[in-house]
């Protein structure tokens, strides 16, 4: 049997690819202005936890988890962790676009071979299906 | 081509810092997904038993936590790494291990059928993941 995913399915999906990348980059925002953090200094962590900007991101990182296991109880590892690294293409774009970055030729060649690595993986079956042990004694027997 | 210039790290400490960033980040992997498989289809458990009993669900099991807890050590171990391996080559050599590592377990541990199909997903993505680190 071909497992096919529905359209909430799908969602989920893009919420794993999207959570993850927008997270960080939401992260990496919050903590450039909130400055570096030395050892001798971890007091600014909590200070950190006040910025609007981290708090968004923890927050699209504890997202990330719970669709990321969502997506785990129907669907093979093997199949979502390409959606996670999608993700790394989202962030790249984010750069690209948001923070007008200039991505190298490097990048552009990366970001390619992880969509179609991407597209590999999604055009298959979402879930390896086990043959029930007990049909398997009964068919044997 | 610039040279790669490595923190106070030798070789064998390099590379066995990496490995151990990826061996854990896998069994991490490994270990949360077992555990959900285990558990069930996790949209059935809320529409049945809301979303507290998702969560109780999850966090009740002794493989789920072993697994977060193996994410944890990996997290810590990267960090470890990163303070004695640059991280232009930490980031992307532990992401790329921790991609090919989670294909064979999951072939191995979870019985997934890795077939052609995504063996080359697994590849690709890997290799584009080194490229994007450059």
């Amino acid at each position: 049997m071909k497992h096919t995913l529905t359209f909430n399915r799908y969602l989920i999906l893009l919420a794993v690819m999207l959570t993850a990348s927008v997270g960080d980059t939401l992260l990496s925002h919050g903590m450039s202005q909130v400055g570096p953090v030395s050892i001798h200094h971890l007091g600014l962590l909590l200070v950190a936890m006040k910025n609007p900007w981290v708090i968004a991101g923890i927050t699209l990182l504890i997202g990330f988890f719970a669709s990321y296991l969502t997506a785990l109880s129907w669907a093979d590892l093997t199949f979502v962790l390409p959606s996670t690294a999608f993700g790394y293409v989202v962030v790249a774009l984010l750069a690209k676009f948001w923070q007008h970055e200039t991505i190298s030729l490097y990048r552009w060649l990366g970001i390619l071979l992880i969509v179609c690595g991407v597209g590999f993986v999604a055009n298959g079956p979402s879930l390896t299906e086990h043959p029930d042990p007990a049909l398997l004694k009964e068919a044997k027997s | 081509m610039t040279p790669l210039i490595l923190k106070q790290a030798g070789t064998v400490e390099t590379w066995a810092t990496i490995s151990g960033v990826a061996i854990t980040a896998v069994a991490g992997d490994i270990l949360t997904a077992g555990a959900i498989r285990r558990i069930g289809d996790l949209d059935l458990i809320r529409a049945k038993s809301g979303m507290a009993g998702a969560i109780k669900a999850v966090t009740g099991s002794p493989m789920f936590l072993l697994g977060v807890c193996s994410m944890a050590v990996s997290f810590f171990t990267l960090l470890f790494t990163l303070s004695v391996v640059d991280v232009s080559l930490a980031a992307p050599a532990s992401a790329a291990m921790t991609y090919i590592g989670n294909a064979f377990a999951a072939k191995f541990f979870l019985h997934e059928n890795v077939d052609r199909r995504r063996w080359i997903s697994a590849v690709f993505v890997t290799a584009g993941v080194v490229l994007l680190a450059k």
